[in-house]
């Protein structure tokens, strides 16, 4: 047989139905369900008098509205509540895999839920109303995000209208240097294709630098795929992957363990499979990043400067260098280690995960955030995380830095809740997406990792990790 | 689904590449859990001088009069063009919705992101894919001619242009037929409802894990 991709290996066991043109019908395994772009979809199934195809694909939980703080509280704000207290009554009437709802023990990111509970595996279709989506391919299935439209399509048919994708490998070969975390690397990577140097692939990661990387930190990667214009990013299955899913809630148990298995180590891209193109990183070259402008693809390393316009030889290109600088109040050539900052978030689908709270925790220790820094928030994925944090002593760690410990969801990511910043303030971000006005209109952000992040909170400027250890 | 056929319409350019979703709708008017009325908050950021927040009159909201679709020569516009990525970042359909609730039904560029791309056919609006060069030229004839229209006819693939020339377009067959009738996909899909069922039920049996 022909040596294939691990894109085409997934692509090939969900096609149901093939088009003239290609257009091909994909099954679809998981369907993770979240407030803000679901609501549409369960009215167009009900008005159009349509049944949920298969109760058992959904997982739902409420995480873009839902507030950081003061849970007691509630939800203060009437539209978010309105929103969230639908999906509720949505998911009551339709059924559900499962349904974490606000307050809920388990209740978290729809991107760190999935696989910390087994309900994301290798070999999957995962679609979701959210871009990032892409994350899941972390675990070796073809995960995309899709619109309210798809959404519906998918409820009422448990199958997508899909072109295949071309398929790129991005390698990256070597040793990270120390300090250098996996959203370095996908911010690298970004950096080099650019935001559109994805669009129309699927794109698997691989090489040593990103076999080395725990589940986690291929997470990271994968989500930040869209970045890059890829709907879906992937990395095959080893041994990390199947130790990260034994015994989660809704991984196989049992016989069904063994088999899934034996069937997930088949997930991997043959030798000799051809891609369409392939782009390689040198890992030890890689410096934390930090990105400058208000596209992910404009990105420096900690100890480069602010890039001149002037120098970019593309009209469109330049146009857009000098709109971004000046909506996030640079000069050109500024050392990015002199940029000051007013805000720090460390959280998102991106960063919350455990061992990005214990990277940030490790730069925390001992240390107090500078008095120019207003506030630093860190936001866990989930309830799991946060209790997970919390019995290691994370969380004293970072309230005796003077940072906020809160409870978890999308919070300053998108500012869809009260965690947003004010006209012209500064953000150190752990989050994917740093456009004009993302955390809050006007809103200046500056993607980093989570040690990054935390360094920033200590220096009140950007500062090298390295330099803190 | 509105069907798309032909269109004769007036062109707004927005000269900027990477214009992401979160611009053309921001996250505040992403709350409501209706389809419609976003269109008065197409990209309220840069259209508006102040902030807006969800279920407010925008009637009497300052103007950015350096906008482009504030100025009085594109009022009325139906087509977009626009440059490299446009509709990058969040899969939010809430984009589309307000584009098309605003009264664009076309939208030319270079390239697309794929997600918005997609919704796009997903509500009557027909995002059309040019070379760099040909979407330059028609910027610069757009910028030249106040009342610049342009002939866009989905059954032929080609856009017309004021001076006669025709650019031919490439569309997927199964969209173009879809949007010329309007067609709902979910209804097209169940036609195959037994080929679903007999996947799902060898899907069952090869990988049980897979079902509750």
């Amino acid at each position: 047989m022909q040596a294939q991709t691990l894109y085409e290996k997934l692509w090939s066991s969900h096609v149901v139905h093939v088009e003239d043109d290609g257009t091909a019908l994909i099954y679809i395994d998981r369907h993770l369900v979240h407030e803000v772009t679901s609501p549409q979809a369960f009215e167009g199934l009900k008005l159009a008098g349509r049944k949920l195809w298969r109760v058992d694909s959904i997982v739902a939980t409420a995480d873009h509205n839902t507030p950081t703080d003061h849970w007691e509280k509630g939800i203060l704000d009437p539209v978010s509540r309105q929103q969230v207290e639908t999906l509720d009554s949505n998911i009551r009437e339709s059924g559900a895999l499962a349904y974490f709802p606000f307050k809920d023990d388990r209740q978290g990111i729809v991107h760190v839920i999935g696989p910390e509970n087994g309900a994301t595996l290798p070999g999957m279709t995962v679609v979701c109303g959210d871009s990032h989506t892409s994350t899941h391919g972390a675990f070796a299935c073809l995960a995309h995000g899709i619109g309210t439209s798809e959404v519906e399509h998918v409820m009422a048919t448990q199958c997508l209208l899909q072109k295949k994708s071309k398929t790129m490998l991005i390698r990256v070969e070597g040793r990270l240097g120390a300090g250098v975390t996996a959203k370095d690397v996908v911010l690298a990577i970004i950096g080099r294709i650019g935001t559109a140097g994805g669009t129309g692939y699927a794109i698997e990661f691989g090489g040593s630098a990103i076999r080395s990387l725990s589940l986690e930190g291929r997470m990271t990667i994968c989500n930040m795929a869209i970045e890059a214009g890829a709907r879906a990013g992937l990395v095959a299955v080893d041994d990390k992957t199947i130790d990260y899913l034994k015994d989660r809630p809704f991984s196989p148990h049992g016989d069904n363990w063994e088999r899934a298995v034996a069937y997930w180590r088949t997930l991997h891209s043959d030798e000799g499979a051809n891609f369409d193109a392939i782009v390689d990183l040198d890992a030890a070259a890689i410096q934390p990043q930090v990105t400058w402008g208000t596209s992910p693809e404009m990105v420096a390393a900690i100890d480069g400067i602010v890039p001149d316009p002037a120098l970019e030889k593309d009209p469109v290109k330049r146009e857009g260098m000098e709109r971004a600088l000046q909506y996030m109040g640079l000069t050109p050539c500024t050392p990015i280690k002199n940029i000051a900052v007013d805000v720090v978030f460390i959280g998102s689908c991106t960063n919350s995960r455990i061992e990005d709270l214990r990277a940030a925790a490790v730069v925390a220790r001992g240390r107090r955030k500078a008095d120019n820094v207003k506030q630093v928030l860190v936001v866990p994925g989930s309830g799991l995380v946060k209790r997970q944090a919390e019995a290691e002593g994370l969380d004293k760690i970072f309230v005796a830095a003077g940072f906020e410990w809160r409870e978890p969801g999308c919070s300053m990511c998108l500012a869809m809740n009260a965690d947003r910043l004010e006209p012209g303030e500064r953000c150190a971000s752990t989050s994917n997406r740093n456009f004009e006005g993302r955390q809050g209109a006007g809103g200046r952000t500056h993607l980093v990792s989570p040690a990054m992040a935390a360094a920033a909170a200590i220096a009140g400027h950007f500062a090298d990790v390295r330099d803190l250890a | 689904m509105k069907p798309f056929t032909r269109l004769d319409g007036l062109v707004a350019p927005m000269d900027r590449a990477n214009v992401d979703t979160d611009a053309i709708i921001p996250k505040q008017f992403l709350k409501s859990i209706k389809r419609s009325g976003f269109g008065p908050n197409l990209f309220d950021e840069w259209r508006y001088l102040d902030i807006g927040q969800p279920g407010v009159d925008n009637t009497g909201r300052p103007q950015n009069p350096d906008f482009v679709l504030n100025q009085p020569r594109y009022q009325g516009a139906q087509i977009l063009l626009t440059r490299d990525n446009f509709g990058c970042g969040s899969s939010r359909e809430h984009a589309p919705w307000a584009l098309e609730d605003f009264g664009f039904r076309v939208i030319i560029g270079p390239s697309f992101a794929d997600i918005f791309f997609n919704n796009c056919f997903k509500n009557g609006l027909l995002p059309i894919k040019l070379p760099a060069a040909e979407v330059d030229e028609l910027f610069a004839q757009c910028f030249n001619a106040t009342g610049y229209r342009l002939n866009v006819d989905l059954q032929a693939r080609t856009i017309t242009r004021p001076d006669g020339k025709v650019i031919s377009f490439d569309v997927d067959a199964f969209r173009r037929e879809c949007l010329l009738n309007g067609w709902d996909d979910i209804g097209l899909t169940l036609r195959h409802a037994d080929k679903i069922r007999e996947f799902e039920a060898r899907r069952r049996i090869d990988q049980p894990w897979l079902f509750a």
